[in-house]
């Protein structure tokens, strides 16, 4: 039955004595453990790609959307998080294993005559394993994407001659990354670098093939064996064992999602990926007129000459272990990458974001005026929701249901008196405006934070408002512009320098007009909060 | 070479067996999450949670009330709050039922004539009963209705539309 069909399959396709050909390719009698690092490589690229189409299947492409996109795959997927650590720690693991791949070739010195393409091949190969870490950094479009590739984007402007006009192909004209930008670097990624990569793949295993796996000079004299099954079994352990760590990594390692990426957060610290934190310690080196140095003249150079190892080292084909040049330049090259990454690392200050604020919702109250906000206090305060339940009626109509439709006087005269038989209400006219416009014109901004009130915040805008911080400040759209508007304080000023500004104002601002204010530290703290969580 | 293959069976064998081992397992590290992932529901209920939209006792049996309420529909990663209505016909002191807005036959919005007794498609004429019944016109079907429960005397409905 069995050899029938393959019968049927050879007559038809000839596939099987294809895949016996591919089995049965003769190999070195050296090959071994070092030669499977090119079978896994090109399993780890798989797995990204098998990764990213089911990520691409719930992600939306656009500025706007990606991020959303991101919290539904990580939050309510099952199994999200694990794809998109699959393909998140893929990415690092594939360059690891690239790495090695190149390292080992290079050290047994198998790009020598006649071999020189497989190895360009190669070279253009680590190009797009490492475009394709670049181009996926920014698709998650939270802070950390943003404001590096922002960084980039600046490097590749370093370009002598060339700069603008490189960032203007990047969509990122002018000093700002946007729409333009992830359209191109979401293209780049899912289509331009997959083809090319492929076709790539395509030449890089057919010159493998046409040359054979490099002989060492020991084979000489010495019968070839076959790929299958040694080999094979060999590839599979290292692949299998490959599969396993990116498992573990996917399942273990801690995978975020930042706020998403806000241009007007200037506090944000940008660091690229760690395989990329050596040409960012290394721009560090170089100032001023240098910059473009370190920025584009080293890098390129570096690639250059990768590309030329061939043509750079003509000598005959030695034994792996008197290669002493080759091992020592790897050698310098791995600590001069750990040294420099190493520098990176130790001078990165520690990050102030909350690596999982992108995982929660976003928080509308941010938006609203304060008065609002501070309306939703009142309502708390004063024990409206004895009658009034959100989302259900009970004594007092659902007021999440509708807008009110009451008029205002009776509304202000119901907020004084509830029922007949309730205390006076202590609210001011202007609370009771507040209230009226809750009630009335809510909008959906506002009912999230109604029925999830951010109770910190929401005390915070109590005391904005209490002191009518409001008649000369403006903050969302509300509020006078005789004093400066206080949207987007956290990235002009310090939780100190606030501190220190309310106890004496014109200390800190030579002819300011606002009066000392003399808050607990309970109050403060309060206010501060509410103030530096508002964004620009 | 061909003598290696009978020298070695078993180790060939081995080999072989181990490579198929290692390669389902491998692929099946990949495959097991994905399905999960393509397969399985959102864990937010979404679409399937209801909504309150009357109080039994607010209304009276055999009169239609149009009510205007506001829906979320969870779509993938967005959720959008919508303003729709729906007709309600109370028919048991316990028990009523919520009618689709939109006419079966062409998805004319429909309304309630009064002084017939029935509601009324002014596209195509079509006229249904108080249990949404086809009394005239085109209309293929009866009034399709709101998935509905009645749980401590308030109505919920939800997302989905049934037809009769």
């Amino acid at each position: 039955m069995a050899n029938d069909v393959r019968d049927w399959l050879e007559e038809r396709t000839g596939l099987p004595s294809a895949l016996q050909h591919f089995l049965d390719e003769d190999i070195p009698a050296s090959a071994g453990w070092p030669q499977v690092l090119g079978s896994v490589a090109l399993f780890a690229f798989l797995i990204q790609a098998a990764t990213g189409v089911l990520l691409a299947l719930n992600y939306g492409p656009t500025p706007t959307e990606a991020h959303a996109s991101i919290r539904y795959i990580m939050t309510e997927l099952t199994a999200g998080p694990m794809i998109r650590g699959l393909h998140h720690w893929g990415s690092s693991c594939m360059i690891v294993v690239v790495a090695l791949h190149m390292m080992q070739v290079f050290i047994w010195g198998a790009y020598k005559k006649p071999r020189e393409a497989t190895w360009m091949a190669g070279c253009a190969l680590l190009l797009m394993t490492l475009a394709f870490g670049l181009t996926g950094y920014l698709l998650p479009w939270d802070n950390k994407a943003y404001w590096g590739t922002t960084v980039t984007t600046q490097i590749v402007g370093l370009a002598p001659g060339l700069g603008p006009y490189l960032k203007r192909l990047l969509g990122a004209e002018g000093d700002t990354i946007g729409t333009l930008t992830f359209a191109r670097f979401y293209t780049s990624h899912v289509i331009v670098l997959p083809i090319a990569t492929l076709l790539l793949i395509g030449l890089h295993l057919y010159l493998v093939r046409w040359h054979g796996v490099t002989p060492a000079p020991s084979d000489a004299g010495k019968p070839t064996k076959k790929f299958y099954p040694e080999q094979m079994f060999k590839d599979s352990v290292a692949t299998f064992v490959y599969v396993m760590v990116l498992v573990l990594f996917a399942n273990f390692a801690k995978l975020g999602l930042g706020s998403m990426a806000d241009p007007t957060d200037t506090r944000y610290i940008p660091r690229p990926e760690w395989y990329f934190l050596f040409l960012f310690e290394t721009l560090k080196l170089f100032q001023g007129p240098l910059e473009v140095l370190g920025a584009v003249v080293l890098p390129n150079l570096g690639i250059v000459a990768l590309f030329l190892v061939p043509f750079l080292d003509r000598g005959r084909a030695i034994r792996v272990r008197q290669r002493t040049v080759a091992i020592a330049v790897t050698a310098f090259a791995v600590i001069g990458w750990a040294g420099l990454t190493e520098r990176a690392v130790a001078t990165t200050p520690p990050s102030m974001e909350d690596p999982d604020a992108g995982l929660r919702p976003p928080q509308a109250w941010r938006e609203l005026p304060p008065e609002q906000l501070a309306a939703i206090g009142y309502f708390q305060r004063d024990n409206c929701s004895r009658c009034h339940v959100l989302e259900r009626s009970a004594a007092g109509p659902d007021l999440a249901k509708d807008p009110s439709t009451k008029p205002v006087d009776w509304l202000i005269a119901h907020f004084s008196k509830p029922t007949p038989d309730s205390p006076d209400s202590k609210l001011t006219g202007a609370q009771k405006k507040s209230l009226v416009t809750l009630v009335t014109k809510r909008d959906d901004r506002a009912l999230d934070a109604w029925e999830n009130p951010p109770t910190a915040a929401i005390a915070g805008a109590m005391l904005y408002e209490a002191r009518g911080c409001g008649f000369c400040h403006f903050l969302n759209g509300s509020g006078a512009k005789m004093a400066p508007v206080l949207n987007g304080l956290a990235a002009r000023r310090t939780r100190k320098w606030i501190a220190e500004h309310f106890a004496d104002p014109p200390k800190l601002s030579p002819g300011s007009q606002m009066p000392a204010y003399k808050f607990n530290q309970q109050d403060l703290d309060a206010i501060t909060n509410y103030l530096m969580a508002i964004p620009k | 070479m061909l003598q290696d293959h009978s020298k070695h069976p078993t180790r060939r064998s081995f080999y072989a067996a181990f490579i198929h081992l290692l390669g389902a397992a491998a692929a099946a590290a990949i495959a097991i999450p994905a399905a999960v992932y393509l397969l399985l529901k959102p864990k937010s209920p979404g679409a399937g949670a209801m909504v309150e939209i009357a109080n039994l006792a607010d209304l009276e049996p055999g009169v239609p009330r149009e009510v205007v309420y506001y829906r979320t529909r969870v779509d993938g990663w967005k959720a959008t709050k919508e303003k729709t209505t729906t007709w309600v016909v109370k028919n048991g002191p316990q028990s009523a039922v919520a009618f689709s807005p939109q006419c079966p036959h062409l998805g004319c919005i429909y309304h309630w004539e009064d002084e017939q007794g029935t509601f009324k498609c002014p596209c195509h004429a079509s006229a249904f009963g108080l249990d949404g019944r086809v009394l005239a016109g085109p209309a293929p079907r009866p009034l399709d209705r709101y998935d509905s429960r009645v749980e401590g005397g308030k109505l919920l409905i939800g997302l989905q539309v049934k037809r009769s």
